[in-house]
């Protein structure tokens, strides 16, 4: 709460210490020189007023809902949120869920194979990956998998001229696999996997990182040895004893990696022209939009602080000792 | 009748920066069916080096040497699945610290069902009606409802009797204990020698048990096999042993312990430590600290001979025949 | 009897596992080399390359040739020349933002260990809230409000990046704070200033300074990354992000945008193998922070 506040007041004042004028940035060349427009500008966006009065009107609108009036595209930045939202989320979540699926699995792989070849290999490879300026991957892939082998479509979310399936959830994958549609689902899926790869790699190489360190601390364990000791196949051993233990600190990473999966979508929803929050941040970046900036900040930092939340839930479903304190 | 553990030349080698070291030094032991063997000795001197390497949990670049003949199969020479399939069935082991031995996020019901589970390959419903018996066999008080408790509701001494129960579980031939009495309190630990001595009565079951406490080894074991710096410098009948020492450093020990119902007497320690496994000198490897070292001692590595009664014993001075 | 003895080896242990084993890791050799390499061809730049990384003298879009090993842009510019001076903008940029971070997290951080109470707990609010941000967003955001350019990128990744140091830095101020030698130094008399910089200071000084050149990849990649969005270097300058952002408008022309990326991509990993030998090699006394931090 105390956070939300912070949050609130932080966007506020950051946005409103720019120098440029929103005015000039917004209006057209001759609007700027008639002061009338100007005027009614200022009026109509509430910047007349003294910055502690708009602050409060931001706070009560956004009580209700209410982020303000995009100056791009006029239209309530709920509704550009509204309409961009689902896009990132299903960009990020496919790409987290990638991360998770490979980063626990090959840093399970390192740290079995503590200081073997497949060790050194995957900690190069994921220095490599963190080292990544992702945009410039994301043009490299696009180069080399829709350039040079066109084997997938070069951006956006489906093929132009096609439709998503109704908006259930806004994610075009699952719209489509609800509606049966599967000529929109494997287009959605076609286009889904680059940028969602792209975005993946530096929260895979993260956590492959972090889980090679966290297993490792845990095979110390006399409770490890206890279960070998039991005779239990490796396979169980590894899944249920030595995984159950180690996935702790590897969810608190990831809901922290959630947070710079949320950075990559500017870059990646940029190349990759996808119609997300990503493109709409850095749009309304690049025209000082100080609503839409606003509602775009806030809506990741209560993203990320949701993220957190859920991740310590989950800490009390996966340890108990958690769960009784 | 054959024995049940027989382990003849064992060796250990473990790779340190000094090279490859030796743990544990050709160690001679046998275990008989029914029996309570006890495993003395200082912490490093290979005792629970040579019980993981009886199971194959020795770390990866372990190297061995020897036979541990168990049944007609020799542990060291059997495939990894062989032997893993002999862990937990027919070896069971309780670990020392029963605070750390059990997995804090899995429940008491999912720990003890799930080797027996995996072995015999029983319904869930029949595993955990065993489990519910053997709770009560090691006097857990509401079996069913610590079956959906995790380990951290438990204390000291009730983890100890559930890791008892876990490795107890699929009824094995032999029970490998290091040093279950070593981490909880005197007075549970009474208790948990109790639970021993009832365990071994009620069924044929032989222990191994790995303890530095000499004490605790006159309540529990038949045998006694006493290490020093991963060799075996004295073993037989427990009794006899205890009051009629025959190697200097198992005089040293027992000299080192307090008798409360005997006469007041001083304790003496043992000069001096023991030697780190890379810097055991050549020889006798107690010589340096043993106050009837003879000059061959620092030379000629001692056998273990059989003295008669059981014993044995690898000293060429006799404390005993040089104190009449 | 056995101590004499038993002490030396211990210390030589440590000493092993310490820097000096640090060094002759194969990662670390790598990391130093890549790192050496860059740096001196930031200095050195006008001697290895003819020419000026602005200057218009060639035919556009010449394809990597003996001549032009990267090729030309899109109005005539060599494409090496330019890559090699876009070292001169990162990486000193990254060093000084990184010494102001580190300067401005390491301050407040000591004084919110050290002081505990309000100060504490202000310090510790304000580094939450930045945190709750995303970096690159937070970033774009203080740059909307001072407006685009290269001075206003690295004051907004200094407001994004300053917590990390005082976490860390508070951290082991506290876990120092209580220690006895350091009260032992106040009972002889130090002033508590005295006693953070003669105490405190060497314990911190390590971890930082894994948690800086860490950073420092950190810091190339997010400056590159505002300005590819052209809120950073404004062209024509030679900015590795900046040419990228050119180079994904001539698709065909891949080089044009490929060799600055793969200057961004050697550059971090020098710097990220560097911090990953050093905090292996620091861990007994690396604080937690650091050892979560998986970049």
């Amino acid at each position: 709460m105390l956070l939300g506040v912070g949050i609130t007041f932080v966007a506020f004042v950051l946005t409103h210490l720019v120098p440029g004028d929103p005015a000039a940035a917004n209006l057209g060349q001759r609007a700027i020189a008639d002061p009338a427009a100007v005027a009614a500008f200022r009026a109509h966006y509430g910047l007349d007023k003294p910055l502690p009065q708009q602050y409060l009107i931001y706070v009560a609108n956004l009580a209700h809902g209410d982020f303000g009036e995009s100056q791009q595209s006029h239209r309530p930045v709920r509704d550009d949120l509204a309409e961009y939202v689902p896009a990132t989320l299903e960009l990020s979540s496919t790409a987290i869920a990638i991360s998770l699926v490979f980063g626990i699995g090959l840093g399970v792989t390192a740290a079995m194979n503590r200081d073997r070849v497949v060790d050194q290999v995957l900690r190069v490879i994921t220095l490599a990956g963190v080292s990544m300026p992702t945009f410039w991957l994301a043009l490299v892939a696009l180069y080399i998998v829709f350039f040079k082998l066109g084997w997938a479509p070069s951006g956006g979310r489906l093929d132009p001229g096609q439709l998503p399936d109704g908006h259930v959830t806004g994610f075009y994958t699952i719209d489509a696999l609800l509606a049966g549609d599967w000529p929109t689902f494997t287009s959605a899926v076609a286009h889904i996997l680059l940028p969602a790869s792209v975005l993946a790699l530096y929260t895979v190489s993260l956590l492959t990182r972090f889980t090679r360190a966290s297993v490792l601390e845990v095979l110390g364990n006399d409770y490890i040895r206890a279960a070998r000791a039991k005779g239990l196949p490796e396979r169980i051993v590894i899944v249920r004893h030595i995984l159950r233990a180690a996935l702790v600190p590897v969810i608190t990473v990831a809901g922290v990696a959630f947070g710079s999966l949320l950075t990559g979508t500017v870059l990646v929803e940029t190349i990759f022209a996808w119609p997300g929050i990503g493109q709409y941040a850095y749009r309304s970046a690049t025209n000082l939009d100080l609503p839409a900036i606003m509602g775009v900040s806030l809506f990741v930092a209560v993203v990320y602080i949701t993220v957190n939340f859920a991740v310590d839930l989950l800490y009390g479903i996966i340890d108990p000792r958690i769960r009784v304190g | 009748m054959s024995a049940l553990l027989v382990l003849d030349g064992l060796s250990v080698w473990l790779p340190s920066r000094e090279g490859q070291v030796a743990v544990v030094d050709h160690i001679d032991l046998e275990v008989q069916p029914g029996e309570v063997v006890g495993v003395a000795g200082e912490s490093g001197s290979g005792k629970t080096m040579t019980a993981l390497a009886l199971l194959g949990l020795l770390p990866p670049h372990a190297v061995t040497e020897g036979r541990a003949v168990f049944g007609d199969r020799d542990l060291l020479k059997i495939n990894r699945r062989e032997l893993r399939h002999l862990r937990g069935r027919d070896i069971g082991m309780v670990f020392q610290d029963p605070m750390t031995s059990l997995h804090p996020m899995l429940t008491i019901e999912r720990q003890l069902t799930e080797h027996v589970r995996y072995h015999r390959g029983v319904s869930r419903a029949e595993a955990r009606r065993d489990a519910i018996t053997m709770l009560e066999e090691v006097r857990i008080p509401d079996p069913a409802g610590a079956l959906n408790a995790y380990p951290h509701q438990f204390s000291g001494g009730m983890r100890q009797r559930i890791a008892i129960a876990i490795a107890l579980a699929c009824s094995p031939q032999l029970l490998i204990a290091d040093e279950p009495t070593t981490a909880v309190d005197v007075t549970v630990q009474a208790g948990i020698l109790r639970l021993f001595n009832r365990l071994r009565e009620r069924s044929s079951l032989s222990i191994m048990f790995i303890t530095h406490d000499l004490g605790v080894m006159a309540s529990i074991a038949d045998r006694l096999y006493i290490f020093y710096a991963g060799r075996v410098v004295e073993s037989g009948p427990t009794g006899d042993l205890l009051t009629r020492p025959r190697h200097p450093y198992t005089r040293g020990l027992l000299d080192a312990l307090p008798h409360p119902e005997g006469e007041p007497m001083p304790l003496r320690p043992i000069a001096g430590a023991p030697p780190a496994p890379a810097a055991r000198p050549p020889g006798c490897p107690f010589h340096p600290r043993c106050p009837y070292m003879l000059a061959s001692c620092a030379v000629d590595v001692p056998t273990l001979e059989p003295i008669g009664g059981g014993r044995r014993l690898a000293c060429p001075v006799d404390p005993l025949r040089e104190a009449s | 009897m056995s101590l004499p003895l038993a002490l030396p080896r211990q210390l030589s242990r440590q000493q092993r596992s310490g820097l000096s084993s640090a060094w002759r890791q194969p990662l670390a050799l790598a990391g130093i080399a890549i790192v050496v390499s860059w740096i001196l061809l930031a200095i050195l730049a006008p001697l290895i390359v003819r020419g000026d990384p602005l200057a218009q003298d060639f035919p556009r879009f010449l394809p990597p040739s003996p001549q032009h090993w990267f090729g030309t842009d899109g109005v005539g510019r060599d494409v090496l020349t330019r890559t090699i001076y876009g070292a001169r903008i990162s990486i000193p940029l990254a060093l000084l933002l990184v010494s102001l971070s580190l300067l401005t997290g390491s301050l407040l951080g000591a004084l919110a260990g050290y002081f505990g109470g309000l100060v504490d707990e202000l310090v510790m609010r304000a580094a939450d809230l930045v945190f709750a941000f995303p970096t690159l967003i937070l970033a774009m955001a203080v740059l909307a409000a001072l407006g685009p350019g290269l001075q206003n990128a690295v004051l907004a990744i200094v407001v994004v990046a300053w917590p990390a140091y005082a976490r860390v830095v508070r951290g082991l101020v506290m876990s120092t704070r209580g220690a006895d030698y350091v009260n032992a130094t106040r009972l002889l008399g130090a002033s508590a200033r005295r006693a953070l910089v003669i105490d405190v200071l060497p314990n911190v000084a390590g971890p930082v300074l894994v948690l800086a050149t860490l950073d420092l990849g950190a810091a190339i990649l997010l400056l590159s990354g505002l300005s590819f969005l052209g809120l950073g270097a404004r062209p024509p300058a030679p900015e590795w992000g900046s040419m990228i952002a050119t180079g994904a408008q001539t698709f065909n022309f891949w080089w044009v945008g490929t060799f600055p990326g793969l200057a961004i991509l050697t550059v971090v990993l020098g710097f990220n193998f560097l911090g990953d030998t050093l905090r292996d090699a620091l861990d007994p006394r690396t604080s937690r922070d650091i050892r979560q931090r998986v970049l």
